[in-house]
């Protein structure tokens, strides 16, 4: 294809403004995390003068964040181990053996990818409540593997359709129960798909904030996101604690983005294409 | 346990006893999709389908009362506050679709041909599309709302810098503004996501396909029009339905940005921050019936996105083409 001179510069010119505008509030948040909050309010752009812990003093003195992080660790990690252990039980049943009701199964997991989940939040309170679970983290436990376990069914059925039959007949053979060919057999060489379904739901379970929103008021088993809006609530005018609460907020997930970028972006956008 | 074994343990156990184990075994494999069943019929669709029968009871507070039939229905669309509360929302989640796909999804094309095109850096390019993303959208409403901050905001400040004093503005606070602002935000999250969606459809044409419509002479808009849009049609179709979803139960973005009331004076409100008023915050809900009319909204609202996602679904579709 034949191109301008200017075509290829303006494609630079172009991805290089995006690029910016969506870094630049990333940076200014850090930045502003190590600055007191007069020095924000007198210079809000510049570079901290000096690199000030004092925002994070701050932060950790009006709420329990230390709580909350320990909650928002315990609610994903369950989470996500009970989607995968859910899903790969589900996903093989599915995959593996053609009883007749198997295609209606399936199609009733993957029509929970379009339920809006959010509008039977009132049944949902009143479940809970009835349960007991209101103000436990068990509520936020089960309420994301519920949602998880549709994405996770339809990647995994994928995936174990994919692996060669012979690999389990040998098993059977040696009289393998069908959990320690799942075990043994299968689940080692699933590495990638299962990797992709902790990515997808470990990302939406840490940064959830509707459900804690309904369903937790104790400041004790608050995660991460309903307890900024407890900080954005109390202690608006400290902005130096705000922007410390928000940077401490999004580094776990920046730090994993780092170590594993291309998963975490193959891995969110498989659910979308499959 | 291999095979010798077996034998032996069989030789050595009463038959009847390794036939009702071995039926065990069979029906066995029946449990496996028990685990997921039970959390999600528990937790997904019984809420969902409760949330149709609770539409039509009168509520008092938590408790439920007398059926009603669809007068909750009838209230939420012929009783003001309510009615005027629906539309005026209504047409802020339309708002909200429609600048979604040109602010985000068409930028987002924009980005995914470039990249396409192999420019340097690409893999830059994306990660820094991407990376609002990692971001809880709590933290995203958060932290535009300091930046957006009138006095003491990075916005204003910087176009202060540049002499364009003229450009300040109370950005949140101005209903003019307001929820263009909340759209704008929406869209610097979700970029970079659209951004490797239409990477990836676009990355999915056969490269003889493009060479084959070069050589005959197709190029420019027409190359963009008669083959790489139809071939990517859909990643096109997935970003709309999942903008359309998306965008008609926007909440938490609003909320932390302008409140359970959809500040200012409604001008950013929508259906599920509505909802959420009715079901949850009872001041602008109007008292014992409010667990009613807002089960009788997320259902209108539920219906509402079920139908026409399925109707966008069949249109674009048609539009795909077999490659």
């Amino acid at each position: 294809m034949k191109q301008n001179i200017w075509t290829r510069p303006l494609y630079y010119v172009i991805a290089f403004v995006v690029a910016s505008i969506s870094l630049y509030p990333l940076f200014l948040m850090i930045m502003s995390s190590f600055k007191p909050s007069n020095e924000i309010f007198m210079n809000p752009l510049s570079l901290p003068k000096s690199f000030s812990l004092e925002p994070y003093r701050n932060l950790l003195e009006q709420v329990p964040f230390m709580t909350y992080f320990y909650n928002s660790v315990v609610v994903s990690v369950t989470a996500v181990l009970l989607i995968l252990i859910c899903g790969s039980l589900a996903a093989f049943y599915i995959a593996r053996y053609t009883f007749w009701w198997n295609n209606a199964l399936f199609f009733f997991f993957l029509m929970g990818m379009m339920i809006p989940i959010k509008l039977g939040i009132v049944p949902l309170f009143i479940l809970m409540k009835d349960l007991g679970l209101t103000n436990s983290l068990w509520s936020l436990i089960f309420i994301y593997t519920a949602t998880g376990i549709p994405l996770s069914i339809l990647i995994l059925t994928g995936f174990f359709r994919t692996m060669p039959i012979e690999l389990e007949e040998a098993a059977r053979i040696d009289g393998a129960t069908d959990l320690r060919i799942l075990w043994n057999v299968l689940l080692p060489l699933m590495r990638p798909a299962l990797g992709t379904v902790m990515i997808i739901n470990f990302i939406q379970a840490w940064n959830d904030f509707f459900f804690p929103l309904i369903f937790i008021s104790n400041e004790m088993k608050k995660t991460i996101p309903v307890g900024m809006l407890s900080l954005f609530g109390e202690y608006s005018a400290d902005w130096g604690a705000l922007f410390a609460g928000l940077t401490l907020s999004s580094l776990p997930m920046m730090i994993l983005f780092f170590i594993a970028s291309k998963q975490f972006m193959e891995g969110l956008t498989a659910g979308a294409i499959k | 346990m291999n095979t010798a074994e077996s034998q032996v343990k069989a030789v050595n156990k009463p038959a009847a006893k390794t036939k009702t184990k071995r039926k065990w075994k069979r029906w066995a494999i029946h449990l496996f999709p028990i685990p997921a069943l039970a959390i999600y019929g528990l937790f997904i669709v019984y809420p969902i389908l409760a949330a149709f029968t609770y539409s039509l009871f009168d509520w008092n507070g938590l408790v439920r009362g007398a059926f009603i039939g669809l007068e909750n229905f009838q209230a939420l669309f012929t009783l003001e506050p309510y009615k005027e509360l629906f539309w005026n929302a209504f047409q802020h989640n339309i708002l909200y679709f429609v600048g979604q796909l040109i602010a985000q999804n068409g930028l987002a094309f924009i980005l995914a041909f470039i990249i396409y095109k192999k420019i340097k850096g690409a893999e830059f390019f994306k990660i820094a599309f991407f990376m609002p993303r990692l971001l809880s959208i709590i933290v995203v409403g958060f932290l535009w709302k300091l930046i957006l901050n009138p006095n003491f905001g990075a916005l204003n400040v910087i176009l202060g810098k540049f002499g364009l004093e003229s450009l300040q503005k109370a950005w949140l606070g101005d209903p003019d503004t307001a929820l263009i602002a909340i759209i704008l935000v929406n869209s610097w999250f979700g970029l970079g996501f659209a951004v490797l969606i239409f990477l990836a459809g676009m990355q999915s044409i056969p490269h003889e396909l493009i060479e084959a419509a070069t050589l005959d002479g197709a190029k420019g808009w027409k190359m963009m029009s008669k083959i790489i849009i139809p071939l990517m049609m859909p990643a096109i179709t997935i970003i709309t339905v999942l903008t359309f979803i998306q965008s008609f139960e926007a909440f938490e973005l609003v909320y932390a940005m302008q409140g359970s009331q959809g500040e200012p004076y409604h001008s950013t409100d929508t259906l599920a921050i509505y909802f959420y008023r009715l079901a949850f915050g009872g001041s602008s809900g109007g008292g014992s019936s409010a667990i009613g009319l807002g089960s009788a909204l997320a259902v209108v609202l539920f219906l509402f996105i079920s139908v026409f996602t399925a109707i966008l679904l069949y249109f674009m579709r048609k539009k795909e083409v077999e490659m």
